[in-house]
């Protein structure tokens, strides 16, 4: 729908461009002063008209109706839409600079990292976005899944986006929230329903304790790191910070700054600021022993 | 060639004296500049000073575009960054912009109308040297050092602040004070001298200067200063706001206590969007001057002008949430403020129609201003249109903070507005320092600034129709933003090659400029009935008018513009 | 055809005998010569102005105050703490008819009566800010409501201190004409310019009727 009316706006703009700018360029060539003109008379002096002024305000007032009427028009078809089925509810709370998800039909809270069921004609599956912020304002855009909304502490907002090929979408925050507004990137995972399905059942498990890794759940707590992340199924409750329960199943980390690899895990893990220079959590100071750790720990969420 | 009447080479006994040049010394000189109540002098001053921020934040652009020419740039750091933007963004617009539209007006208007002076020339001082010092406030908080809470020195927050990021608890330390000041004292000046520019048209005209005789420039400073009083007040309001809200805990923008962070924005933009116009109608009223008598006619249906330009005044203070589409409006207000934005394309693009007439059957003489004229209308064009495309909301909904916005609004105040100043000062230059400005030079500044300038704002539109945000201090490879990125960023620099030239210019011509004479391009308003540089009292006697063109009128006896009036 | 340009001379060129005539622009004698060339006065105007700009000033405020209304999250809430403010109105309101007393005899020429009444609108203007300094003093130290309690403690103070910053700028302004009157320096021809601070005056209390309105009526309930 944004397509179609941008489609419409960029035509007429291109077509006043090329009818004004191709008046402007034969005005200046066609009544140039010729150096051979005899110089010393003035042209006649033409005060105005008021026919021609009339004649060239008419059709722009039109063409300013029409953009008018097609936009009342979709901006209405978006702003209160009429969905061909039941919508797929995702909130999304901003923080500086990560994205919390919460898919309350299935009971489900991750970050960063959203995953939707594709749309097909025969299929419709319309998601919409409830959208609201912890600290400042916020934008959500991912650009091919068209348009965008502010994340605001005032009230929760509303968008609602319905794609329709597979893939994978990035997206940015648009609004200057801080230090890292450039590293609060988004990403829409656009799979098929059963891969969907299939992500919802893994995301809904909790942990599974492991033995080997007990050490790092316990130097996980107590360096405090669940002051600020939930872990399900763990002390771990805080909610600065992402939830990480299933962080192993996310392709990047730090809302998408780097690859979620081993080498910048580790980075991550030792120093966040050089990855992400001035994003909130603060290097942990970890000595060797509880980083190793750790990290097999974090290796373990699923 | 009867382009003037006494151009002469330099060397004979019309030496223009400079301006200040009466006390002979140095320090003499500098005296007269910090004492002076001259209307004259005072737009110089203007203007200088608006050209010195003006290269101070076209470095900060030249940093900006350094970090951002290649992905994962290490130029600047994240902080350093957002701190440039906000610098950028604000110096240009209220130390750059705003003083040299002032100095424009300051100096031309009590000419254009045959008057001595402004209506209150001591005001006039008191409201320069509020803006110059409050431009030096705002640079000392790049050395203001961390303040208590360790937080970084310059203002980082974007030029339009928005809250809750610019609350003491989410931007800790001074540097959003310095921002809010400066900008305050800033107002202050703009709205008192916005007071005596509309005091001295209203009540200074010479005899038989009708309103309906002004010349257009004096009109559209009119109707910019109205805009000017009317619409700065809103900005201060919000400013005290969050400065009441950072030292004394307000909660004006504080959802936690119930307040709106949206409200911000409505207060900002209800000052935002006049003051852009604010910014181009005096572009507007340059070009207005430059092309009828470059053209050798009058300006096509003047009356028509004039509405056209009260009308954008009015309808500029009815669109102010076209900048706010995406925060959560309504279909209502979304709606009626897309309708409203489409609306003043109407009388703004009924005025390109009137310049285009203008040229119409005219006799082009291509001199610099005319040269910049000509672009400004090329590019002012462009911008007018990308500003039609973001006031249909849907496609906003998509271009909103985008790159897209960012080439829109650089077009229109490089593009539109930065030309416009060019061409005042290649046009009125001569009648100030009684010199004219160097062709070839100008030439120069000309086409590298034009090259630089579509190199850097052109591709812009691409990179943020693929999705680049604005406001990031890198970004990824691999998201197609790389090859307009890079090639803006060379624009960037041919720009700056160009200012360089434009600088030398102004400073060369000053002593080895040709000689202007009174009147060296054959124009038709009063300022070119008196001496380059006027002396200190503008006229002996102050003139009388019978029509629009009272040159014309003497140049012309036998076909006076008051027959067909 | 040849163009002869006739260059008008506006320099020191011109002989002293011309210089004090207007000389007309056109190669016609203007037969408007004689009829009055009447602009309006610039103080009326400025005044004028600034009463704009202050409108448009005060308007956000009002704006903030009226968005407000009902929206504090906690009390104290303005029916539980706020009165009339019957006195402190009568005494601003009363000092704009006092200030046109004191014009008129200026016009007269009474300057003694000049100069009482016009003291008289000053002290009225006092009584109004300490009838305020006291309703302010209640609301900090017994209702606990400041500046940063909630929504209506900041759009409250920020709101009518603004008013009263104008109230205070006006009693200086006043204050000045008092001395330099006092000191015999205000003339017969300096009539406009206490005429226009008057103007500011009735604007101060223009807009306290505003603010009265909002704040202790329209929102009162709230």
């Amino acid at each position: 729908m944004i397509h179609q009316t941008s489609v419409l706006v960029l035509l007429i703009c291109l077509g006043i461009f090329v009818v004004v700018g191709g008046l402007l360029f034969y005005a200046v060539v066609r009544y140039r002063r010729r150096t051979d003109d005899d110089d010393t008379t003035e042209p006649p002096q033409v005060y105005g008209s008021t026919a021609i002024e009339l004649a060239w305000t008419v059709p722009p007032i039109l063409i300013v109706v029409v953009l008018a009427l097609a936009t009342a028009r979709t901006v209405g078809e978006i702003q209160s839409p009429k969905f061909a089925a039941d919508p797929l509810q995702v909130r999304i709370v901003g923080h500086r600079f990560w994205w919390e998800l919460h898919y309350p039909k299935y009971n489900i809270v991750t970050a960063n990292e959203i995953h939707v069921p594709v749309s097909y004609l025969s299929t419709p599956r319309p998601i919409e976005l409830t959208l609201a912020s912890a600290d400042v304002a916020h934008g959500f855009w991912v650009p091919e899944l068209n348009g965008k909304q502010w994340l605001v502490p005032d009230k929760e907002t509303k968008w609602w986006i319905q794609p329709t090929s597979l893939g994978i979408y990035l997206g940015n925050c648009t609004v200057l929230c801080g230090y890292q507004h450039a590293n609060m990137l988004i990403r829409v995972v656009v799979e098929p329903p059963e891969e969907f399905e299939k992500w919802v059942a893994r995301q809904q498990q909790p942990p599974n304790p492991d033995a080997s890794t007990e050490a790092g759940h316990k130097a996980f707590e107590s360096n405090s790191c669940g002051s600020c992340h939930t872990i399900d199924g763990t002390n771990s409750q805080g909610i600065f910070g992402p939830n990480l329960t299933h962080f192993m199943s996310r392709q990047t980390l730090g809302a998408g700054v780097a690859p979620n690899d081993d080498a910048n895990l580790k980075s991550w893990l030792h120093d966040p600021q050089v990855l992400k220079p001035g994003c909130l959590m603060p290097d942990m100071k970890l000595d060797q022993t509880q980083f190793d750790e750790i990290l097999a720990y974090l290796k373990t969420l699923n | 060639m009867p382009n003037g009447t006494t151009i002469t080479e330099s060397g004979t006994e019309l030496q223009p004296a400079r301006p200040g040049e009466e006390r002979g010394t140095a320090t003499g000189w500098l005296q007269d500049l910090v004492f002076t109540v001259d209307h004259k002098k005072l737009g110089m001053l203007y203007v200088g000073t608006g050209l010195f921020f003006f290269v101070l934040a076209g470095i900060m652009a030249l940093l900006i575009r350094a970090q951002l020419a290649f992905p994962n740039g290490h130029v600047t750091s994240p902080q350093e960054f957002n701190s440039l933007i906000t610098m950028h963004g604000t110096v240009m617009i209220f130390w750059v912009a705003m003083p040299i539209v002032f100095g424009m007006i300051n100096y031309l208007v009590p000419l254009m109308i045959g008057a001595r002076d402004m209506a209150f020339p001591r005001l006039n001082a008191f409201s320069f040297w509020l803006t110059f010092f409050s431009g030096f406030f705002l640079f000392l908080s790049f050395v203001a050092g961390p303040g208590l809470y360790g937080a970084s020195g310059a203002p980082d927050a974007g030029w339009f602040a928005i809250a809750p990021l610019t609350s003491s608890a989410f931007s800790k330390g001074p540097s959003i004070d310095y921002w809010s000041l400066s900008v305050l004292i800033s107002g202050i000046g703009s709205v008192t001298g916005g007071i005596n520019i509309m005091v001295t048209i209203i009540c200074f005209r010479t005899r038989g200067m009708t309103l309906h005789r002004m010349p257009l420039f004096v009109w559209l400073s009119l109707v910019t200063m109205f805009l000017v009083v009317v619409f700065l007040p809103p900005l201060s309001a919000a400013q005290i706001m969050l400065t009441l809200e950072r030292f004394l805990g307000a909660t004006f923008f504080d959802a936690q206590a119930g307040g709106s962070a949206i409200l911000w924005q409505h207060f900002f933009w209800i000052f935002g969007h006049p003051e852009v116009y604010i910014l181009v109608l005096p572009a507007f009223a340059v070009i207005s001057e430059v092309v009828p008598v470059f053209s050798r006619k009058p300006i096509f249906g003047y009356p028509m002008m004039v509405a056209a330009t009260v009308l954008i005044g009015f309808i500029s203070a009815g669109v102010w949430a076209h900048h706010m589409f995406t925060v959560g409006l309504n279909s209502f207000g979304v709606t009626f403020f897309a309708m409203a934005t489409l609306a003043i394309s109407v009388p703004t693009g009924i005025k390109m129609f009137n310049w285009l007439a203008t040229m119409y059957g005219g006799k082009i003489r291509l001199e610099l201003p005319m040269i910049f004229a000509i672009a400004f209308l090329f590019q002012f064009l462009i911008a007018g249109l990308t500003g039609i495309m973001l006031g249909v909301a849907p496609f906003d909904w998509q271009l909103n903070d985008s790159y897209f916005v960012i080439a829109h609004f650089h077009y229109v105040i490089v593009g539109g507005i930065l030309y416009g100043i060019f061409g005042f000062l290649y046009y009125w230059y001569p009648k100030a320092f009684g010199r004219m400005l160097d062709k070839k030079l100008g030439l120069w500044h000309f086409w590298l600034f034009t090259i630089g300038f579509h190199l850097t704002f052109d591709p812009q539109h691409f990179a943020g129709v693929l999705g680049m945000p604005r406001r990031i201090y890198t970004y990824h490879p691999g998201r197609g933003w790389e090859l307009w990125n890079l090639i803006s960023t060379i624009g960037a620099f041919f720009q700056a090659a160009g200012t360089i030239c434009l600088v030398v210019n102004l400073l060369w011509s000053a002593r080895k400029g040709k000689i202007a004479g009174d009147d060296p391009w054959d124009a038709w308003t009063l300022e070119w009935a008196t001496t380059s540089p006027p002396p200190d009292y503008n006229f002996e006697t102050l003139p009388e008018v019978r029509s629009r063109r009272p040159l014309w009128d003497l140049k012309h006896p036998e076909d006076p513009d008051w027959k067909f009036e | 055809m040849e163009i002869r340009i006739i260059k008008f001379e506006f320099t020191s060129q011109i002989p002293t005998n011309v210089r004090n005539q207007s000389r007309s622009v056109s190669s016609q004698s203007l037969t408007s010569t004689e009829s009055e060339w009447k602009l309006p006065s610039p103080r009326v105007v400025g005044m004028i102005l600034v009463i704009l700009t202050e409108t448009a000033l005060f308007t956000i405020f009002v704006v903030a105050y009226l968005y407000y209304i009902g929206k504090s999250i906690s009390g104290p809430y303005p029916h539980e703490v706020l009165e009339l403010p019957i006195l402190g109105t009568v005494m601003l309101l009363s000092s704009s008819v006092t200030i046109v007393i004191a014009e008129q005899n200026l016009h007269k020429g009474v300057n003694s009566l000049f100069n009482l009444w016009w003291v008289i609108t000053a002290l009225l203007g006092i009584g109004f800010l300490i009838y305020t300094g006291v309703e302010w003093h209640k609301l900090i130290y017994e209702d606990h409501l400041t500046i940063s309690t909630n929504l209506f403690g900041s759009t409250f103070y920020s709101l009518v201190g603004l008013h009263a910053s104008h109230v205070v700028v006006g009693l200086i302004l006043i204050l000045m004409i008092l001395i330099l009157n006092l000191t015999g320096c205000v003339k017969h021809y300096h009539h406009e310019h206490v005429i226009m601070i008057s103007w500011y005056w009735h604007f101060v209390d223009a807009v306290w009727i505003v603010v009265f309105t909002v704040v202790y009526v329209i929102g009162a309930k709230s």
